[in-house]
C-alpha cells in the first residue's frame, strides 16, 4: 500500500514538475546567434551520427572560443537528439523553434521533408547540406531550405563520369552493369531517376538492391543477387550501419572492392575499416577533405580538444565525417556572417540568415583565410540555386585513412539541373496552395 | 465529501445504467472538456503542438488498442501500420477528391483501415495469444513494405513522402503549414471528443459486452450464443477504424507530412505501452497512458539537465538521452510492480477513496 | 501468363542452369537459420521456464556482445573479457529475477512481456551510457575464431565457404547439444523441466522456482552472448542489430514458443525459406521482401498448426 501512496505521490510530483517546467523552457534564450544543431548520438545511426555531431558542435565552439563568436558575438550551441527518427526530430523542432533560431540543420533526410513546408511559414531557413530532397535545390520554389553544395543527383552524376573515366569514355559505358545497392528508404532511392536517366543514354544496365532498415546489418540475400547479376560497378546509397556492412560483405563475397563507390554518406572511416586491410581501394565520394592537415583544425585542436570542450576522440580528428560535420558548421558561420554583412547588424535573425545563405560566396581566397585550402571546393549558393552543382572528388581508402582530395569532379550540371526543376514544379504542384516566391533577391 | 451520491436518487433503469450515475461526474467531465476548450485559446504553441495534439491523437490511438487488447483480449503488435493504412487511404482520398472537406475524408480513411485490420485479423479465428501477436507482425511489416514500394501510394512523388495540402475548415485553414495550431488542436480536440463519446458507447452497448465475453473466455462465450467470428472480426475493424483515424490525424493534423518510417513497429509498441500503463479495457486509461507515455521523455528531457545544472555538470544531449531511456525503462517496470492494472486502477481506487472521505468508517 | 512465367517457371530453371547459386543461397539460409535459431533459443528457454515472452532477448544480444568488447577496449585480455561478459550475464539474470521477475510473479502474460520491454529500454539507456552509441567492432581474431573462406568448384561456378560461419555452425551445434544434456541428464536440467510444466507441482516438490529462473535467464544470457559474437563478427556490434531479434519471432510461431527442436528446425526453415524466396522470386517484385516474407511463411504454417510445428497441443475447457 505504502509503496502505491508513492506512486500517486510521485505522478503527482513528476505533472507539477513537468507543467512547471515546460512552461518557462520555451521561451529562456541566452545572448547571443541561436544555432540549434539536431542530432543523433543513439540509436541504430550512431556510428555515422556521432562524428557528425560532434565535428558540427566543435566548430562553432572553435569560433566561440578563438573569435568570440562571430562578428564579436557568441553563438548558443544547443544540441537536440533526434536518434535519427522523424517523430523526435519534428518534437526538437518543436523545442527550439520557440527560442529563434537563426538556421535549422535537421540531420536527416525524414526530418528535412517534414520541415519544408514548415521554414517559409516559421521564416527559419533549413540548411540540409548535401541531403534531403534534392529538389529544393530550386530556390524559386523553396526559397527558405538551401542544400549546397551538391544534391544527391549531382553525385550520382559524378559517379557515372567517373565510372566512364575508369573505362575509358562514355561510349565504353554500353552493355556495363552498374548496380545500386541502397537502403530501402526515400534517402535510399534518391539517385535512381538520374542513374536511369543516364543508364538509357549511355547503354548501361542499372540494377537495383534495395536492403530494409531492418536487414541492414543481414545483408547476405542482396549480395547473393549481386553475385549472380555480377553487376561491373556498384553504387553504395547507405547509411548508419549498412555501410560497414556493405563493405564486410563486398569483401566476404569477392566482389571487386575498388569497383564500389559509395555516396559521401557512405565515406566514413568507420565504414572503411570494418573490411579491414582488404578494404583497400573502396572509394567514395566527398566534398571535404579528410584528415588534420589543415590549419582551421590545428585551431579546433588548440581551442576545443584542448580546453577538454570536444567529447570527440582525439585520435579519432580528421575522420571523414567529423571534418563533413566541421564542413557543415562552416556553412552555419559563413552564411551568418554574409548576413551580417549585408544587414550590417551583429545579431541576425532567421530571415537575415536566408539572405545570408543565398548570398554565400566561399571563394578561394576566403578558405585560405579559414585555412581551409584544399579542404573544400569554392562555393556560391544564387536566389535560383540553393545547392549549387559544386565540385566533388572521389576519395579512396587506402587501409587505414582516406585519401585527401585531388581531381575535384564537376557533377553534370545540364543534365541535373532540369529534373531539379522539373521535380521542384511536380511538388509544388502536388502541394495545392504551395506559396510562390515573395522574398526578394539580392544579388 | 463533494464526491459523494447522497441525495441523488435515480428514478429510472436508465438513470441507474449511465455512464457517469454521479452527478459531480458529469460535472467534472463538463469542466474538463471546458478547459480543453480553453487551452486552444489560451495555450502557447508549444504548449498546443508538441504536447497537447500528439496527446489527444496518441490517446485515440490507445482507445482503438485497447478496444482489441483491453476489451477483446486479442493482442495485436500492428497498431502502427494500421495508422499508416488510415494516412495513406487519407492522402488518396485527398488528392482524389480535394472538393470534399478534410475531416470527412479523415473520418472516412479509418474505414480502410478496418477493412484491413479484418483481413489481417483473420488469423485470430485460428490462434491466440502471443501467437497471434507475432502474427500481426507480419500485418505490420508487409504494411510497412508497402507504404515504402508502392509509389502509388504516395502519388509517385520523388521524395516518398505524403504531404499535407492545405484544406480549410469553414474558411480557416487547418492542415499544411499555414494552418494555426489553434486551429488544429480544435479539430482534433473535436474529433477526439466525438470518437471517444463513441466509443464509449460501443464498449459499454451488446457489441461490448461480447467482446468481454470473449475475453474472459472465448469457448463459454461461444456456448452462450456469441459467434467468436462475428465479434472478433468486429473488433478487429473497430479498433483498426479508431487507429486509422488517429493515423490520419497524426499526419495531417500534427506533422504535416510523413515517411512510410513513421508507421514502424515502435509505434505499435509505443501506444502498447500507452494502454497497458494507463489500464487495460479502460477508456480513461487510455488518456492516462497516453499522457502519461508521451509526456515522460518529454518531461524528462526538461527536468534531468535542470536537475544536473545546478550542481554543475553539464551532461550532453546522447548522455540525457541514454538516462532517459534507461528511466523510462525502470518507470514502466515499477508501475508494472506497483499496479499491474495500470493507472486507470489508481484512479478507481482514489474516486472510491474520495467517496467515503473524510470518514473511511 | 508472365507473371506465371516468372513466379512459377524462371526461378527454377534458374536453379538449374546455376547449381552454384542454389548451393551457395542453401548454405547462407542454413546460416542464417542456425542463428536465428540462436536467438529463437533463448526466447524458449524463458518462455518454457516462466512463461515470460522475453522482448529484451535481442537487446541481450547487443548487450552481452557490447560488455565483451567494451572489457575488452578497456585492456582486459580477450579470455578475461569473456569470462566478465559471462559474469555480467550472471549478474544481469539475477538482478532482473530480483527486480522484475519475483515482485510480478502471478501476473498475466501480458505484463510481464510489458516487463521485458522496460528492461528492453532500461538496458539500451544502459548499454550506450556505458560502452557509447558507435558501432563496435567484434574481436574475431583475439577470440581465435577463423576468419577467411574456402572456394569450392561446383556446377560450373564455385561455392563460396566463410570459415567464420562453419565455426558459427559447429558452435550453435555444440551449445544446443550442451544444453539438450543439461536438460536431460542434470538434477537442475529435471528441475526446470518440472517447473516448465507446473509450478505449483515443482514448487510443492520443493523446487525452488527463483533458484531456476535465474538459471535459465543466465543460460538465455549465455546463448546471447554467443549470438551476439556471431551476429558481431558477421557485421558489427551495434545497436541496430537488436532489431535483428524481430527476425526470431517468425521462428519462435513456426516452432512453437516451448520446444527447442523446435527453434532448431524452425529456424532452418525461416533462414533458408526466407533466402530462397528473396533471391528467386524478390527481384519480381522489386526485392526487399525478406522483412515481412518470413512471416509469410511462418503464417502459412500456423494455418495448418496454430500452436506451430512442435508446440504443445492446447486443449482447452470451460
Amino acid at each position: 500500500m505504502s509503496l502505491r501512496h508513492l506512486t500517486i505521490a510521485a505522478i503527482a510530483g513528476a505533472i507539477v514538475s513537468t507543467t512547471a517546467l515546460v512552461a518557462p523552457a520555451s521561451a529562456q534564450t541566452q545572448e547571443g546567434i541561436y544555432v540549434p544543431l539536431l542530432t543523433y548520438r543513439t540509436g541504430a545511426f550512431a556510428g555515422s551520427g556521432i562524428p557528425i555531431a560532434d565535428g558540427m558542435h566543435d566548430y562553432l565552439t572553435m569560433l566561440n572560443e578563438r573569435d568570440g563568436g562571430i562578428g564579436g558575438v557568441p553563438i548558443v550551441i544547443e544540441e537536440c537528439e533526434t536518434g535519427y527518427d522523424t517523430k523526435r526530430g519534428v518534437e526538437c523542432y518543436e523545442s527550439v523553434r520557440a527560442k529563434n533560431p537563426v538556421v535549422v540543420n535537421p540531420y536527416s533526410t525524414g526530418i528535412t521533408l517534414q520541415l519544408i513546408p514548415r521554414a517559409a511559414v516559421d521564416r527559419i531557413p533549413v540548411l540540409s547540406m548535401a541531403y534531403g530532397l534534392s529538389a529544393s535545390a530550386d530556390g524559386e520554389t523553396f526559397p527558405w531550405v538551401f542544400n549546397p553544395p551538391v544534391t544527391y543527383w549531382d553525385g550520382a552524376s559524378v559517379f557515372v563520369k567517373h565510372i566512364a573515366e575508369r573505362e575509358g569514355g562514355f561510349e565504353s559505358l554500353a552493355g556495363k552493369t552498374v548496380g545500386l545497392l541502397h537502403l530501402d528508404a526515400p534517402y535510399g532511392r534518391e539517385p535512381i531517376p538520374v542513374l536511369e536517366a543516364l543508364a538509357e543514354e549511355h547503354g548501361f544496365e542499372l540494377k537495383l538492391y534495395p536492403v530494409a532498415a531492418q536487414d541492414m546489418q543481414n545483408q547476405g540475400s542482396v549480395w547473393l543477387n549481386i553475385r549472380r547479376d555480377r553487376p561491373d560497378y556498384i553504387y553504395l546509397q547507405g547509411w548508419g550501419a549498412m555501410n560497414p556492412t556493405a563493405v564486410r560483405e563486398a569483401i566476404r563475397t569477392g566482389f571487386p572492392i575498388e569497383n564500389m563507390i559509395g555516396v559521401w554518406w557512405a565515406g566514413g572511416d568507420e565504414d572503411a575499416r570494418a573490411g579491414g586491410a582488404d578494404a583497400a581501394g573502396y572509394k567514395a565520394l566527398s566534398f571535404n577533405g579528410a584528415g588534420t592537415d589543415f590549419p582551421f583544425i590545428q585551431d579546433v585542436i588548440t581551442h576545443v580538444h584542448d580546453k577538454g570542450l570536444s567529447q570527440f576522440p582525439r585520435e579519432r580528428i580528421g575522420d571523414m565525417l567529423y571534418n563533413r560535420g566541421m564542413y557543415n558548421s562552416m556553412l552555419i558561420a559563413e552564411a551568418i556572417r554574409t548576413a551580417q554583412e549585408i544587414t550590417g547588424k551583429s545579431v541576425v535573425t532567421g530571415e537575415d540568415v536566408r539572405r545570408g545563405l543565398e548570398n554565400l560566396n566561399v571563394t578561394e581566397e576566403r578558405l585560405a583565410e579559414m585555412g581551409m585550402t584544399g579542404f573544400a571546393a569554392p562555393l556560391d549558393v544564387t536566389c535560383e540555386n540553393h545547392s549549387g552543382n559544386h565540385d566533388v572528388f572521389v576519395a579512396e581508402w587506402d587501409g587505414e585513412k582516406w585519401t585527401v582530395g585531388q581531381d575535384w569532379t564537376e557533377p553534370m550540371t545540364e543534365r541535373v539541373r532540369p529534373l531539379i526543376l522539373q521535380a521542384a514544379q511536380d511538388y509544388a504542384a502536388a502541394n495545392p496552395g504551395w506559396p510562390a516566391r515573395t522574398e526578394t533577391c539580392d544579388n | 465529501m463533494i464526491y459523494r451520491e447522497s441525495g441523488q436518487y435515480k428514478t429510472s433503469y436508465e438513470a441507474d445504467r449511465a455512464v457517469f450515475p454521479l452527478r459531480q461526474d458529469r460535472i467534472g467531465i463538463a469542466v474538463i472538456i471546458a478547459a480543453a476548450y480553453a487551452a486552444g485559446v489560451f495555450g502557447s504553441d508549444f504548449l498546443l503542438q508538441a504536447v497537447l495534439i500528439p496527446f489527444l491523437i496518441f490517446s485515440l490511438a490507445a482507445i482503438g488498442l485497447n478496444i482489441l487488447v483491453g476489451y477483446a483480449g486479442l493482442l495485436s503488435l500492428g497498431t502502427g501500420a494500421f495508422m499508416g493504412v488510415g494516412a495513406y487511404a487519407c492522402y488518396k482520398l485527398m488528392t482524389a477528391f480535394p472538393e470534399v472537406n478534410v475531416v470527412v475524408w479523415i473520418l472516412m480513411s479509418g474505414f480502410f483501415s478496418a477493412a484491413v485490420g479484418v483481413f489481417f485479423g483473420l488469423p485470430s479465428l485460428r490462434i491466440k495469444g502471443f501467437y497471434l501477436a507475432v502474427a500481426t507482425l507480419a500485418a505490420q511489416f508487409f504494411l510497412q513494405w508497402s507504404f515504402n514500394r508502392i509509389p502509388w501510394l504516395y502519388n509517385y512523388n520523388i521524395s516518398g513522402a505524403i504531404e499535407a495540402p492545405l484544406t480549410t475548415l469553414f474558411g480557416v485553414p487547418i492542415t499544411g503549414a499555414t494552418a494555426t495550431a489553434e486551429a488544429r488542436y480544435l479539430v482534433v480536440l473535436t474529433l477526439v471528443i466525438g470518437l471517444t463519446w463513441l466509443a464509449s458507447n460501443l464498449v459499454h452497448g451488446r457489441i461490448g459486452r461480447q467482446w468481454m465475453a470473449i475475453r474472459d473466455m472465448d469457448i463459454a462465450a461461444e456456448l452462450i450464443g456469441i459467434r467468436p467470428l462475428h465479434a472478433k472480426l468486429m473488433a478487429f475493424a473497430c479498433s483498426s477504424y479508431f487507429v486509422g483515424v488517429a493515423g490520419a490525424m497524426m499526419v495531417f493534423l500534427w506533422y504535416g507530412g510523413a515517411e512510410y518510417n513513421v508507421f514502424n513497429i515502435d509505434q505499435s509498441f509505443f501506444i502498447l505501452f500507452m494502454i497497458i500503463i494507463g489500464g487495460l479495457g479502460s477508456l480513461i486509461g487510455s488518456f492516462m497512458g497516453a499522457a502519461l507515455i508521451f509526456m515522460l521523455p518529454i518531461g524528462l528531457g526538461i527536468v534531468l539537465p535542470a536537475i544536473t545544472e545546478p550542481f554543475g555538470i553539464t551532461v550532453g544531449a546522447a548522455t540525457i538521452e541514454h538516462l532517459r531511456f534507461m528511466i523510462v525503462g525502470a518507470l514502466i517496470i515499477f508501475f508494472l510492480i506497483v499496479e499491474p492494472h495500470g493507472l486507470a486502477r489508481l484512479w478507481q481506487i482514489g474516486k472510491q477513496k474520495l467517496r467515503v472521505w473524510p470518514f473511511p468508517y | 501468363m508472365d507473371l506465371l512465367s516468372q513466379i512459377f517457371v524462371e526461378p527454377f530453371a534458374l536453379m538449374v542452369e546455376m547449381p552454384d547459386l542454389l548451393v551457395q543461397t542453401l548454405w547462407e539460409g542454413f546460416v542464417s537459420g542456425v542463428l536465428y535459431a540462436l536467438i529463437a533459443l533463448g526466447f524458449v528457454l524463458i518462455f518454457k521456464a516462466s512463461g515470460v515472452f522475453n522482448f529484451a532477448q535481442g537487446i541481450m544480444v547487443v548487450f552481452a556482445a557490447l560488455t565483451l568488447v567494451g572489457f575488452y577496449a578497456m585492456g582486459v585480455p580477450a579470455i578475461g573479457a569473456l569470462v566478465l561478459a559471462v559474469a555480467v550475464m550472471f549478474a544481469l539474470a539475477w538482478t532482473v529475477e530480483r527486480v522484475v521477475l519475483r515482485p510480478l510473479v502471478n501476473q498475466p502474460d501480458i505484463i510481464l512481456f510489458m516487463a521485458t520491454f522496460g528492461l528492453t529500454y532500461f538496458l539500451i539507456g544502459f548499454g550506450e551510457l556505458v560502452f557509447g552509441g558507435e558501432p563496435k567492432q567484434m574481436i574475431t581474431d583475439e577470440l581465435m575464431l577463423p576468419t577467411g573462406a574456402s572456394d569450392f568448384e561446383f556446377g560450373g561456378g564455385y561455392v563460396r565457404i566463410q570459415h567464420l560461419d562453419i565455426a558459427a555452425a559447429v558452435i550453435a551445434s555444440i551449445m544446443i547439444a550442451t544444453l539438450g544434456v543439461f536438460f536431460s541428464k542434470t538434477r537442475i536440467g529435471r528441475a526446470l523441466r518440472a517447473v516448465a510444466d507446473s509450478h505449483k507441482a515443482a514448487l510443492s516438490v520443493g523446487i525452488s522456482l527463483n533458484q531456476i529462473w535465474v538459471i535459465v535467464w543466465f543460460a538465455a544470457g549465455i546463448v546471447a552472448l554467443v549470438t551476439g559474437i556471431m551476429w558481431g563478427a558477421r557485421s558489427d556490434v551495434s545497436f541496430a542489430l537488436q532489431i535483428i531479434a524481430l527476425k526470431a519471432l517468425p521462428v519462435l510461431i513456426l516452432g512453437g514458443f516451448t520446444s527447442i527442436p523446435g527453434a532448431i528446425v524452425g529456424g532452418l526453415i525461416i533462414g533458408i525459406g526466407e533466402k530462397l524466396g528473396e533471391f528467386y522470386w524478390g527481384p519480381i517484385i522489386g526485392g526487399g521482401i525478406e522483412s515481412w516474407f518470413a512471416y509469410v511463411i511462418a503464417l502459412i504454417f500456423l494455418l495448418f498448426r496454430p500452436q506451430g510445428l512442435f508446440g504443445e497441443k492446447i486443449i482447452e475447457r470451460v
